[in-house]
């Protein structure tokens, strides 16, 4: 279980990047989780209420977008959908395909109120 | 890492930035921004500067995963037994409690450092840096880095090494890498050990690991072992010469390695110099200096 300390990290993120933009308030948290990332999407968000709790991202939605498992074969170019534990191609079956999609761990987008009413001129990080 | 510059879009996430671009307005007047950091950009960006740190004193660095009583101490054990008088090596411990681990490696001659990590199921890169204001790497060639015995969570967190071994047990089964592929996949080598209970476990097959192994589109060796008996050690050892030869050239060279797969790890950070170098704020095409693939 160590989503509470990806929850943490990702907490201490979007705090900078509020920061940054000058946000009072964090709305919204877009996520990209795959299943071979090593983290599991129920989990984080149980964990997450905890390292948001005092935050500017207290009330956020924390929005989690599965990615599919994907391979494309070097050898033949198919690109597959497949199982986990199963990085074969579909097409002719060889192991040495590369993830082209299902590891993302990523924080892929935030929505943001401001403290005040003045457009932000700062572009994003 | 190349977090800023838009070069971590890949085709799972491209739609993220078409159309409006990376900063809109959405209809509530809120400001919406596209991000695409790894989850771990804290501890990646601690990783970073612990392998600096092991390249600067010329340091191979290894991170040991399995699940507990695979037998890593062991193994580290034998290991300082073979090689402790051609190499100066060094180690760190991570468990949840005792010194244990720490004071066989130093029954052995050999310092080390224990990380005891309360109830963390992994060790992360901050926990590394810490041990190692402890640690004089100047007199190290191999700093071996125990992680928590855990099939899960080490996978996820880059240290700094480079180099990930993930040792498979016998009494464990031969379905390991099925069951855990995340952990398989980022194994830069796979040591099957306690090898001298095959004849009494009839029913784990070496062949039928390495397939497991393969379906999960690795190519990295597997290599079989005794730790107890010293059956089949000169392949584990040959390997880990060829390492250090190895961080040798890259260090003369200026070059470093990252371990197998992190999560995101090749797509994101195979271009961080040329990400960091770049304005924040805008997206472009870097070209070919991308991994193939890396291109939204």
């Amino acid at each position: 279980m160590h989503e509470l300390s990806v929850c943490i990290a990702l907490m201490q993120q979007v705090e900078r990047i509020a920061q940054e933009h000058d946000a009072g308030r964090v709305e919204r948290i877009v996520l990209q989780v795959g299943p071979l990332s090593g983290v599991e999407a129920p989990l984080l968000e149980h964990a997450w209420p905890l390292a948001a709790a005092g935050t500017l991202a207290e009330a956020a939605e924390l929005v989690i977008e599965n990615a599919a498992v994907k391979v494309e074969c070097t050898q033949c170019g198919a690109v597959s959908e497949v199982a986990p534990n199963r990085l074969l191609c579909a097409s002719c079956g060889d192991f040495r395909t590369r993830l082209v999609s299902g590891d993302e761990m990523l924080l892929a987008s935030l929505e943001l109120s401001q403290m005040n009413s003045q457009p932000v001129q700062q572009q994003c990080v | 890492m190349c977090d800023t510059c838009g070069c971590n879009i890949t085709p799972g996430n491209e739609h993220l930035v078409r159309g409006d671009g990376r900063l809109v307005k959405t209809d509530e007047g809120r400001e919406a921004v596209t991000v695409l950091q790894s989850l771990l950009s804290e501890n990646d960006h601690q990783a970073a500067h612990n392998r600096t740190h092991f390249d600067r004193h010329g340091v191979l660095a290894v991170n040991l995963m399995s699940s507990p009583g695979a037998g890593k101490t062991a193994l580290l054990e034998a290991t300082i037994e073979a090689l402790g008088a051609a190499y100066r090596i060094a180690v760190i411990e991570g468990d949840l409690e005792t010194e244990n681990d720490a004071e066989r490696i130093r029954a052995r001659g050999v310092e080390a450092i224990q990380i005891a990590t309360g109830s963390a199921c992994h060790l992360d890169a901050h926990m590394v840096h810490t041990a190692l204001h402890q640690l004089d790497l100047d007199p190290v060639d191999i700093l071996f880095i125990e992680n928590v015995g855990n099939l899960v969570c080490p996978a996820s967190f880059d240290l700094g090494q480079h180099r990930n071994i993930t040792l498979l047990s016998v009494p464990e089964g031969d379905d390991k890498p099925a069951k855990y592929p995340v952990m398989f996949r980022a194994a830069d080598l796979v040591l099957l050990t306690k090898t001298d209970l095959l004849p009494y476990l009839t029913d784990f097959r070496p062949e039928r690991a390495e397939r497991y192994l393969r379906e999960l589109a690795s190519e990295s060796p597997m290599l079989s072992l005794s730790s107890s008996s010293g059956e089949s050690m000169e392949d584990w050892l040959t390997w880990l010469r060829s390492e250090v030869a190895a961080q040798r050239e890259r260090i003369r060279q200026g070059a470093t390695l990252r371990p197998a797969i992190q999560p995101d790890g090749i797509r994101l950070h195979s271009d961080a110099s040329a990400g960091h170098a770049h304005t924040h704020g805008h997206q472009h095409a870097h070209g070919v200096a991308h991994a193939p693939g890396g291109e939204g």
